[in-house]
């Protein structure tokens, strides 16, 4: 294939990805990598330099749009990127040095459990939850706009949600994906923050988690310019067109076709990953 | 059964959120934009001036190889961006990408400072230094 095809088609496949991930929630990162390696052959190591570049693209794209709506909390999100950041240097430099064959049976167990959670129903909106004492302390507790006007949370396990966080990041700075999936159980499950707020938040947090591992991954040679720019335009302006276009969207049928993605991509990941072939 | 008793959470001695936190965020929602957009711009012009000249070359990621030094260092960049490059270029534009979200926590610090709260200007200043030593650190300066 010339470098033109290359580029147009790798463009497209970014941009249906992001459209998809930004539509669904569910993130385009974590489709890129295995569509780069299954489709295109491209070796692991580019395909997740080229996938954590444009993760921080999307979420800081996304960042302006988010925060006018008035759901994310910048001192529950600066207090776990502690966290993500820490891990996610531990994972870039794990990342160079465990072989190939290992990251892939990693992703696929990572893609196989983003679709059982995409599958999962969502845990019932909090009630009115007592204060914990480590989370009042740390000022996480906040309100955010609801129907019947402003409704305050309390954000419960901090620790927990702490420790959750470092997997969050190291998964992302081995992988090279926002890692929402793991996000979500962290915010969502364990400190019981409402659903519109951690998503947000964990928008916010993705992109400077990737940035704590891009700089290894750049200098380890795995961002590669040729393959890095379609992915990150694609990927880019694929996520601005979905958070245009969310409000007015059915997601519910687009949400199960991309989780039978997922699930299959993960499936591949798997066979290849325990085959060596990659 | 204090559930009982409390249908309303108690409020906390401290307010939770301070007001200044909007403006904050939105300023850094706005920041984070014009970061993403300046640095997709670079990367677009490095991609005309990249394809205009190996558009017909074969491309190959089968085989991992590493990039050369010239794409892996902030001073090999530049020099490869000076030399007229466009993959030089299209590096350039993925660093300001990158410095986007470390630009974003720096200005986080400035905020918390202004709101008086330096328990969480100690924790951004923390966030600021992984960040950095990831950058500098893993030798790409």
């Amino acid at each position: 294939m010339s470098i033109l095809d290359f580029t147009v088609v790798v463009g497209v496949v970014s941009f249906v990805a992001g459209l998809l991930g930004s539509l669904t929630g569910l993130g385009g990162g974590v489709v890129l990598v295995p569509l780069l390696t299954i489709l295109f052959h491209v070796d692991i190591r580019y395909a997740i330099g080229a996938s954590l570049v444009s993760v921080i693209a999307t979420s800081s794209g996304a960042a302006a749009a988010y925060v006018k709506e008035g759901f994310s909390n910048i001192r529950i999100g600066m207090f776990l990127e502690i966290a993500t950041t820490f891990g996610a240097l531990c994972g870039a430099f794990l990342a160079t040095r465990i072989p190939t064959s290992a990251l892939t049976l990693i992703f696929g167990f990572v893609l196989l459990y983003s679709a059982y959670l995409s599958r999962k129903p969502r845990l019932a909106a909090q009630r009115s939850l007592p204060p914990d004492p480590l989370a009042t302390r740390l000022r996480m507790n906040g309100h955010f706009p609801d129907a019947g006007g402003m409704r305050q949370y309390n954000v419960q396990h901090v620790p927990t949600g702490f420790s959750l966080m470092f997997g969050a990041g190291a998964l992302s700075g081995l992988l090279g994906i926002g890692s929402g999936a793991v996000k979500v159980l962290a915010m969502d499950q364990a400190m019981r923050i409402p659903f519109k707020v951690s998503t947000t938040t964990s928008n916010f947090m993705i992109g400077v988690t990737a940035a704590a591992s891009a700089g290894v991954y750049l200098s380890r040679g795995y961002v590669d310019p040729g393959l890095a720019m379609p992915v990150m335009l694609g990927v880019l302006a694929g996520s601005l067109l979905g958070t245009r276009i969310l409000v007015k969207a059915e997601t519910k049928s687009l949400r199960l076709v991309f989780s039978v993605v997922i699930l299959v991509l993960g499936l591949q990941m798997l066979y290849k990953g325990f085959l060596g072939k990659i | 059964m204090p559930s009982l008793k409390l249908p309303q959470p108690a409020t906390s001695p401290i307010p939770p959120q301070p007001w200044g936190d909007r403006r904050l965020e939105v300023t850094l929602g706005n920041l984070l934009r014009t970061g993403v957009l300046l640095s997709a711009a670079v990367v677009l012009v490095g991609a005309c001036v990249y394809l205009r000249r190996h558009a017909h070359e074969a491309a190959d990621y089968r085989v991992f190889q590493g990039e050369p030094s010239e794409f892996r260092t902030i001073p090999g960049v530049i020099r490869s961006v000076i030399h007229g490059r466009g993959r030089g270029l299209i590096q350039l534009g993925l660093l300001f990408l990158i410095a986007t979200p470390i630009a974003r926590v720096a200005f986080s610090i400035a905020g918390f400072a202004i709101e008086r709260d330096w328990m969480y200007v100690g924790f951004t200043v923390i966030v600021l230094l992984v960040l950095l030593y990831s950058l500098l650190g893993s030798g790409i300066g």
